[in-house]
């Protein structure tokens, strides 16, 4: 399973955006959580931003993001988003998987 | 802005609405308005975002839900809201919250809080009071999780309600008395219900005000409309009997008609029937009405339920009266609706407002019968008494035509109206000796003494005019037999006048030749006279020569 993942697409790595708003228990969640799977899986093969809300609300509207924490796949298309707290680490790789 | 006690309002710019609740809705709190698919809940909720930016200096957001900005814009840009000048001024915003379940994915926690983001950064932006979220329901589609929707829509009420926000929330309606999703749990402050119901294949919008904590409404449904003036609620008051009474006079239209009532005319404010049989006049009459109301200065307000205005122009010009002049200037308004246009109801609603916006003296309803078709007795005569009540109560003076079937037997009118009426009119159109002739008889006129003639009516070129009937040997006669009657009469009139003339020209004959005879007998008397005159001169010669003769003779003797 662990492996499943980043395999599909070796060469490039996927472009991951957080959206999280303030220093929240579930954002501090979720940034531990995907860090945590982005270590298991391998470095390289994600390219992880992290951006807070709160900070710049514009982008919330210009990303269409209404829940947080927001996980988006950004790269490649179509564009996936994953919301919660990722704490289901299966699950988030399943997403995250190219064409799944 | 309507102040109560306790409780500010916010007013809505909608036409009856803020009469019906005081001054418009909860200011600060939140709204909610519900009701099935396409009974105007958007409408509402747009109206009352764009006349508080535009009418009360009250900018606005339009979170939708569903539509993309651009349909809204559009979809109220047909009511004649320019929404994308307010967004460009900045005084409204639309915030698109668009979530598509099919790219989302929930694993684990999650709030709302970046939708609260969303409308914290465009209340900001435009200094917001009001906000509109049209429909928070959508959520419980994207979202799987409702325990956490739930939680977040109480916080997000909450929210809204500490900024001091007057929000409207509308939500489709549930199968029961609840929305969908069940959110009266959340508003407390006001709830309005939107339906759309159809009878006899006739649609009527209704709204009804479920709840309005802290202040006084009225629960009755109350028809609303949405036409090219946006959004109005048609509040049709219970009305007494309390109505001013007017001693001023108005004109029909008809010299001879108001001549049949002692003062001339019939009082202002009064309502005046019109019946007769196809063809008799009625529409006419009405006209001959509301032309004389227009000559006087005053307005009047036509509606026809069978006619177009240009149709009732040209018929009335060819019995010479000119309704254009009042319709070019405005003093006469005509709105044409086929009865089955709106339901009843709401045909009072749009009348009354009619009546309301254009504020006539008077009114002309031609013909009140057409409704009989699309709805029962009772009803149409519930909702002509609402509107008798309505005009009198406004010292307007009413003028209805109704068509009757029959004119045999006693008048009646389908309506049961004659006893709501003041003055009552019937025209009758009569088969006599083969020819049909109008005749108009004032059956009744409440205050007022009146002839009791049955009139012969005339349409000419230049208007109508009422003739008293011949009253021959054998009653009253009109059209043609009164023509013969009186023909008759000329004419034994005119024998009369040569006899005399006949008789006078003898006389005269007469009188000549007795002169003629007086004058011979004097110049045979005056004959004679000559005659012995000279018989006297003769003897008088004779005597003398006589006496001479006798003296001469003794002269001779003697010597």
């Amino acid at each position: 399973m662990i492996d499943d993942a980043p395999g599909a697409a070796p060469s490039e790595p996927l472009k991951l955006v957080l959206y999280i708003a303030g220093q929240t228990p579930k954002s501090m969640a979720a940034i531990a959580n995907l860090e945590r799977i982005c270590a298991e899986t391998g470095p390289g093969k994600y390219t992880v931003e992290v951006i807070d809300l709160k900070k710049d609300p514009k982008l919330a509207r210009e990303h269409n993001i209404v829940a947080i924490p927001t996980l988006v796949r950004q790269l490649p298309v179509p564009i996936r988003k994953i919301i919660g707290d990722l704490s289901d680490r299966e699950k988030v790789l399943v997403h995250l998987k190219v064409g799944g | 802005m309507v102040e109560t006690k306790g409780i500010s309002k916010s007013p809505t710019g909608i036409d009856g609405f803020d009469d019906l609740t005081l001054g418009g809705l909860p200011t600060g709190r939140p709204t909610l308005v519900r009701g099935s698919a396409g009974c105007g809940k958007t409408l509402f909720a747009s109206t009352f975002l764009l006349n508080g930016t535009r009418e009360f200096d009250e900018p606005g957001v339009f979170v939708t839900f569903e539509e993309r900005p651009v349909d809204i814009v559009n979809n109220v840009a047909s009511l004649g809201f320019e929404m994308d000048r307010l967004i460009d001024e900045g005084k409204v915003w639309i915030e698109h919250i668009a979530v598509d379940p099919a790219e989302l994915a929930e694993i684990g926690e999650y709030d709302l809080e970046a939708l609260f983001l969303r409308l914290e950064l465009a209340i900001d932006q435009v200094g917001a009071k009001r906000i509109v979220l049209d429909t928070i329901e959508s959520l419980f589609s994207a979202f799987t999780n409702p325990a956490i929707l739930r939680a977040e829509i109480r916080r997000l009420f909450d929210w809204l309600k500490d900024r001091g926000m007057t929000t409207v929330i509308t939500a489709e309606r549930g199968d029961g008395s609840l929305t969908r999703q069940g959110l009266e749990e959340y508003v407390s402050d006001c709830v309005l219900l939107l339906d759309h119901r159809v009878h006899n294949q006739i649609s009527t919008r209704r709204l009804r005000i479920v709840k309005y904590r802290g202040t006084a409404h009225g629960t009755n449904e109350y028809p609303f409309l949405i036409d090219e003036d946006g959004f109005s609620v048609l509040p049709v008051s219970s009305l007494g009997l309390n109505h001013k009474v007017h001693e001023d006079r108005i004109s029909s239209g008809v010299p001879d008609l108001d001549a049949m009532l002692t003062g001339g005319g019939f009082h202002r404010g009064s309502s005046v029937l019109l019946s007769g049989v196809a063809g008799s006049g009625k529409s006419s009459l009405a006209a001959c009405f509301a032309d004389a109301a227009c000559k006087s200065g005053e307005r009047a307000l036509y509606f026809s339920f069978e006619e177009s205005a240009a149709q009732t122009v040209r018929n009335m010009r060819s019995i010479g009266v000119e309704l254009k002049q009042w319709l070019d200037s405005g003093t006469l308004r005509h709105i044409a609706a086929r009865p089955t246009f709106y339901s009843l109801e709401m045909h009072l609603a749009v009348m009354l407002r009619e009546v309301q916006r254009f504020k006539p003296s008077l009114v002309v309803l031609d013909p009140i019968s057409a409704f009989m078709g699309s709805a029962d007795a009772l009803e149409v005569q519930s909702m002509m008494l609402r509107m008798v009540d309505f005009l009198k109560s406004n010292g307007i003076t009413a003028v209805f035509t109704h068509l009757m079937h029959s004119q045999d037997g006693t008048a009646e009118t389908d309506v049961g109206l004659s006893s709501l009426m003041d003055a009552w009119i019937l025209l009758l159109n009569r088969e006599v000796n083969g020819e049909f002739n109008r005749e108009l008889y004032l059956l009744k006129a409440r205050g007022m003494s009146h002839s009791n003639q049955v009139r012969e009516f005339i349409m000419s070129d230049d208007g109508i005019r009422l003739l008293t009937p011949y009253l021959g040997e054998t009653g009253a006669l009109t059209g043609s037999a009164r023509k013969s009657e009186e023909a008759k009469a000329r004419r034994a009139e005119v024998a009369r006048r040569v006899e005399v003339q006949r008789l006078a020209e003898a006389i005269d004959t007469r009188r000549r030749k007795a002169k003629a005879e007086i004058e011979a007998l004097q110049a045979e008397i005056e004959a004679d006279e000559i005659e012995l005159r000279r018989i006297e001169a003769d003897e008088e010669t004779y005597l003398s020569q006589a006496l001479t003769d006798r003296e001469d003779m003794e002269k001779s003797r003697r010597a």
